[in-house]
């Protein structure tokens, strides 16, 4: 059963050096298919096996699956420091069973048996005394499954994992992406992980946001170093300063990700379309740099929808995008339900809608409360040149308290009773 | 060893009422009261980091003629229990809805978190009924009944007096009465009948027609005025369909501007949280209140069965459930 498809490392012992690395795997399942080693088997790296399956079809397994093939080559590196001598020996036969799993990258093999010879005995029985020296260095194999669901079986093996998790990154939420959590394990901390995090630092982004750029946008640690220099130029060519740059990318994660030329052409769309000045498009997609990020497609239908269904004028919309450019990414069901309520039952015009433009970041269940609870007490007057007028950004922006007292002069158990009667 | 966020939920666990406002769906505001229960439960304080023993070799001689015995003793967090590696202690709740109230209406819906959702169910199949607020208008018929429809019809509405609309009113609770003892399933001229019909029993099991128990006019200005409901089984589009009926037998039309539900059973409009208080402490609150309510009700129960003046088919009829506390 075992013969075709268990390893030994028999033909490998003569090889290991003072520097060889135990990376071991217990693990039996049922195989189906042949262990396989490649050419360079003799040729042990730190005397480790690589070993690849043959690529199953990936749907049975969903994304989750880690590769552990690759993990192991960077655990040899990682592990450096432990000795092993020729006393590995002495340890008990290590079988090594392949995982069936799907190997992403299609490395063509040469696949060769290698027969187990059951009969053949230890050279060192396990009973022999050892000295204290050679008992300190046997390491046991690490419990670690080749394939996993999570991140938390290989946390405590991996240098680039366990910095990870202490700069404040979620690795329980990128573990549900697809892949993402395989490509976490292929990283190296030394060459890849950290020049990525100095080059963010050296930019400007403070230490306490890294944890949320890398939870948001894990692929920026795959960018390579010579694109990011290049946007982060670009940016600063099109007179961001250097701070704006470290705000926008600790904002905005996969601002970094998108070519120059992308981030140029969205810079030339807004302003185009809006007919703004460079002033006021860098002072726009400084507050709000996922302007950059997004498809254009939702911002042109917002646009149309101000302007066709709203009725808004073009220097209008100008004023109420620079005011609040979240309307250009706002949702267009919530911004007409808003402009009708102003419009159509609060009687609001045009141009003192665009006067406080910040009532288009509000909650519409928020606006309707109070104005139905004002229009309750008979207070709901919008008319600058009338008495006691009530203005849309003191009505929109006041905590519930003051608004009560201020502008409703009731108390706020009143204001939730009679949000029950509406 | 319960952690202190497995004894919030503990504390959870049970029957509230919240105030569903309209134009939202129901399901967006059960949504809502699950993620802000979550945030409070997960907010509690995780359990620190267990730690680990390892020994480690002391680095530095690297070559092998060194051989040193001496190990050096690390007290390191183990770090697969971090709560970023296994994520927040409660990921989902089950959080369920009662009686349902479609999009354009407010008022009472009753959920239920955790083990409440079976005391839920018992409550959604028995037999309690429901109170509603409908304001009204005359002057037009839509093709939906409610003020937002497409308007089928006008007419005029200045024959019409109060008298004229509490006599179309007490025909048709006639008809619902007729309606309920047809429903109840008993021969009308025997003794269990009687007996069930004094203590307030009498009525559909499981589904039937909507019934309305009660009716009545508690404003009248026109063109608006206001009718209370109480009703089983019922729809809220079938309420509107009742005051769009009620115009038509006024020789007028009528649509209904709103539906407020005020009353699921035992749960009125007073116990009920408005939008700014779904959070975990007061959600913790109401489900207490409702234990405790409970808890008063069972032990005065039988006494006032009988004594109550209600209007016609009695309410209330809820059998007092088993909650294991």
């Amino acid at each position: 059963m075992s013969s075709s498809h268990a390893l030994l490392c028999l033909s490998c012992r003569s090889q290991l050096s003072s520097k060889t690395v135990a990376a071991t795997l217990l693990y039996s399942t049922q195989v189906r298919h042949y262990a396989t080693i490649t050419n360079a088997a003799p040729k042990i790296q730190n005397g480790l096996l690589f070993f690849r399956g043959t690529h199953r079809t990936m749907q049975k397994w969903k994304q989750h699956m880690f590769c552990f093939s690759d993990f192991a080559k960077h655990l040899a590196t990682e592990t450096k420091e432990v000795k092993l001598t020729e006393e590995l020996s002495r340890t008990d036969v290590v079988v090594y069973e392949s995982p069936i799993l799907p190997i992403i990258d299609t490395v063509s093999v040469n696949e060769r048996q290698v027969p187990l010879d059951l009969d053949a005995t230890d050279e060192l029985p396990a009973l022999e005394e050892i000295s204290d020296e050679e008992a300190i260095s046997i390491t046991l194999p690490a419990a670690m499954p080749p394939a996993s669901t999570s991140l938390r079986d290989y946390i405590d093996k991996s240098e680039t994992l366990s910095n990870l998790v202490q700069l404040g990154v979620n690795l329980w939420k990128l573990e549900q992406r697809p892949n993402v959590g395989s490509m976490l394990l292929r990283l190296d901390y030394k060459t890849d992980v950290a020049p990525r995090l100095l080059f963010l630092k050296d930019i400007g982004v403070e230490d306490s946001r890294l944890g949320f750029i890398i939870t948001h946008n894990p692929y920026i640690l795959t960018e390579s170093l010579e694109s990011l220099h290049a946007r982060v130029n670009y940016l600063k060519s099109k007179n961001f300063n250097s701070e704006t740059v470290a705000s926008m990318v600790s904002r905005a994660p996969y601002l970094l990700n998108f070519s120059v030329k992308r981030l140029d052409n969205r810079l030339g769309f807004y302003q185009q379309q809006l007919q703004l000045s460079a002033s006021n498009t860098r002072n726009i997609v400084a507050r709000l740099p996922r302007l950059l990020c997004g498809s254009l497609e939702p911002v042109k239908e917002n646009l149309k929808v101000c302007k066709i269904e709203l009725g808004f004028k073009e220097n209008e919309i100008q004023h109420i995008v620079i005011a609040v450019p979240k309307v250009l990414t706002a949702n267009k069901r919530k911004l007409t339900q808003i402009f009708d309520l102003l419009h159509n039952t609060m009687k609001v015009p045009h141009h003192l809608i665009t006067k406080f433009p910040q009532v288009f970041n509000t909650k519409f269940l928020r606006i309707r409360e109070r104005h139905l609870f004002l229009e309750y007490l008979g207070k709901a007057q919008y008319d600058p040149a009338l008495p006691s007028y009530i203005s849309l950004d003191r009505l929109v922006s006041l905590p519930d308290e003051t608004f009560c007292t201020d502008l409703a002069s009731a108390s706020l158990e009143d204001f939730y009773l009679f949000q029950k009667t509406i | 060893m319960a952690t202190l966020a497995v004894s919030m939920f503990r504390r959870l666990e049970g029957l509230f009422c919240v105030v569903k406002p309209s134009g939202v769906h129901w399901k967006l505001v059960r949504d809502n009261v699950e993620k802000n229960l979550l945030k409070g439960l997960n907010a509690a304080p995780p359990q620190s980091c267990p730690q680990q023993i390892r020994f480690l070799r002391d680095p530095g001689a690297d070559t092998e003629t060194t051989k040193s015995l001496t190990l050096s003793v690390a007290s390191v967090p183990v770090l697969s229990k971090h709560p970023l590696v296994t994520g927040p202690e409660f990921q989902r709740i089950q959080v369920g809805v009662g009686h349902r109230l479609d999009v354009s209406s407010s008022g009472v819906l009753v959920l239920a978190v955790g083990r409440g959702n079976r005391v839920l169910n018992d409550l959604y199949e028995t037999r309690v009924t429901r109170d509603y607020t409908l304001e009204c208008e005359f002057g037009s018929a839509t093709d939906d009944f409610s003020d937002t429809g497409r308007v089928v019809e006008r007419s005029t509405y200045d024959h019409i007096t109060l008298d004229k609309l509490n006599k179309v009113l007490a025909m048709l609770q006639g008809a619902h009465q007729k309606a309920l003892l047809t429903y109840s399933n008993v021969d009308l001229r025997s003794q269990e009948a009687y007996e069930l019909a004094v203590q307030g029993l009498l009525g559909p099991e499981g589904k039937s027609v909507p019934i309305l128990t009660g009716l009545r006019c508690v404003h009248f200005q026109p063109p608006n005025f206001t009718l209370e409901v109480q009703c089983l089984n019922e729809t809220q589009k079938y309420l509107r369909k009742v005051v769009h009926e009620t115009g038509l037998e006024l020789r007028s039309t009528a649509v209904c501007k709103g539906v407020r539900r005020t009353r699921d059973g035992l749960f009125t409009l007073q116990q009920a949280l408005t939008r700014h208080h779904w959070t975990a402490p007061h959600v913790t609150r109401a489900v207490q209140q409702y234990y405790s309510s409970k808890k008063n009700k069972k032990t005065r129960a039988v006494a006032d069965r009988g004594d109550r003046i209600t209007t016609t088919g009695g309410e209330c009829d809820e059998q007092p459930s088993n909650l294991n506390q």
